[in-house]
């Protein structure tokens, strides 16, 4: 995988729209973006409840995820082009759990929505209406999935990035600051874990820098590439994002997005937690 | 959308107690922008987050104690930094004219 196989431009897009075997799939973390304007053509995902199970917390299952899809008019041989608000980050999240299903053929669009409307290019609210499909997913791909186990046991042992604000990795905030603080769980990060903002892998567009800017900011923050990376962030989407950037982008072996994230840590009793701006030892893990 | 909203933006369903809100509006000539992005920058200038102006041009922040930065950005114009001091219990109004 690599940026020209996994990223396409606005204009790219914009050129495409109308392509056969093109699937243009918005996915925002305001559910109701699309509903205000899209780009011709694409449909809809809602991540609250399209592609997470509404009663245990977890994603949908496999065949939750084939009815989904053959119901929105995916086929397999389709290739998806993700976009959304918040500078791609559920469109991020969306492009790893179209990977974790095995779909062949997916792309984010650099920048997302706002490039897109910075841009001053067009939106519309006609939704399409697309024929059902008979879509068939992979098992998961657990190779790009990290559960709170081996997050513990990663701590001081593999690469741990955390990738949310440094106020809440410090513990001096318990969410993005566009939403309320009150939450039930401990503030702070998981020890050892390195905290690269992922707002650092963008330029103010929303659009990625280039691989030699984001190989200098991960090699400047001491990432050890011959190491297996977990990214973590509040809820997994995030770090969905820097997972694209050093999976997708820089083609880095080994990298888990834990999607479990600080809201499974940071609830769970007895793991170790680290406050304040450094990332603190992995002794705590073993007093 | 004729002219812009006078006032802040609701504060219903907000627990202002417990919160250090930042909100306000973006304008070009006096017309509410509800294209713009507002960024929140922290004290050393790194992004914290970010929402789209409503159609109304408003937008809102849940900050922490201290100093911030309002980075706003919108189709052709070049981008605003604006400072702004949060403090819980308290609402800072920021009015941000392109």
């Amino acid at each position: 995988m690599s940026r020209e196989s996994a990223l396409v431009s606005a204009q790219w897009v914009e050129d495409h729209l109308e392509t056969d075997g093109v699937v243009v799939v918005e996915v925002d973390e305001d559910t109701t973006s699309y509903d205000k304007g899209h780009l011709r053509g694409a449909i809809k995902l809602d991540w609250t409840t399209d592609l997470q199970d509404q009663v245990r917390r977890d994603f949908v299952n496999k065949e939750q995820f084939e009815a989904l899809l053959s119901e929105r008019g995916i086929a397999n041989d389709d290739t998806v082009v993700l976009y959304g608000g918040n500078n791609n980050w559920f469109a991020a999240y969306a492009y790893w759990y179209f990977t974790l299903y095995g779909h062949q053929s997916v792309k984010l669009m650099d920048g997302g929505r706002k490039k897109w409307e910075l841009d001053s290019r067009e939106l519309t609210d006609a939704v399409p209406t697309r024929e059902r499909t008979s879509y068939t997913a992979q098992e998961q791909d657990h190779s790009i999935r990290a559960f709170r186990d081996e997050t513990v046991a990663a701590i001081g042992v593999k690469n741990l990035i955390d990738v949310r604000s440094p106020d809440e990795y410090a513990g001096r905030l318990l969410a993005p600051a566009h939403l309320p603080q009150e939450q039930a769980q401990r503030a702070g990060h998981v020890p050892t874990s390195l905290n690269v903002p992922w707002s650092k892998n963008c330029n103010d567009d929303g659009t990625f820098k280039s691989d030699e800017d984001l190989t200098a900011l991960y090699a400047g923050v001491g990432l050890d590439d011959t190491k297996e990376t977990i990214a973590l962030c509040r809820i997994g989407e995030r770090s969905s994002l820097t997972w694209f950037v050093l999976k997708e982008l820089l083609g880095h072996q080994s990298v888990k997005n834990y999607d479990g994230s600080w809201t499974e840590y940071g609830s769970l009793v007895g793991v170790p937690v680290a406050l304040g701006d450094e990332p603190g030892s992995a002794d705590q893990v073993r007093a | 959308m004729c002219g812009a909203t006078e006032g802040g933006l609701s504060l219903d369903g907000v627990n202002v107690a417990k919160e250090a809100v930042i909100q306000g509006q973006v304008t070009r000539d006096g017309e509410a922008v509800g294209s713009a992005y507002v960024r929140l920058l922290d004290r050393t200038g790194e992004f914290t987050a970010e929402v789209p102006t409503s159609a109304t041009g408003h937008f809102r922040f849940f900050a922490g104690e201290g100093q911030w930065t309002l980075r706003t950005l919108a189709p052709k114009a070049d981008p605003v930094d604006t400072p702004v001091k949060a403090a819980v219990g308290s609402v800072a109004e920021v009015a941000v004219a392109l």
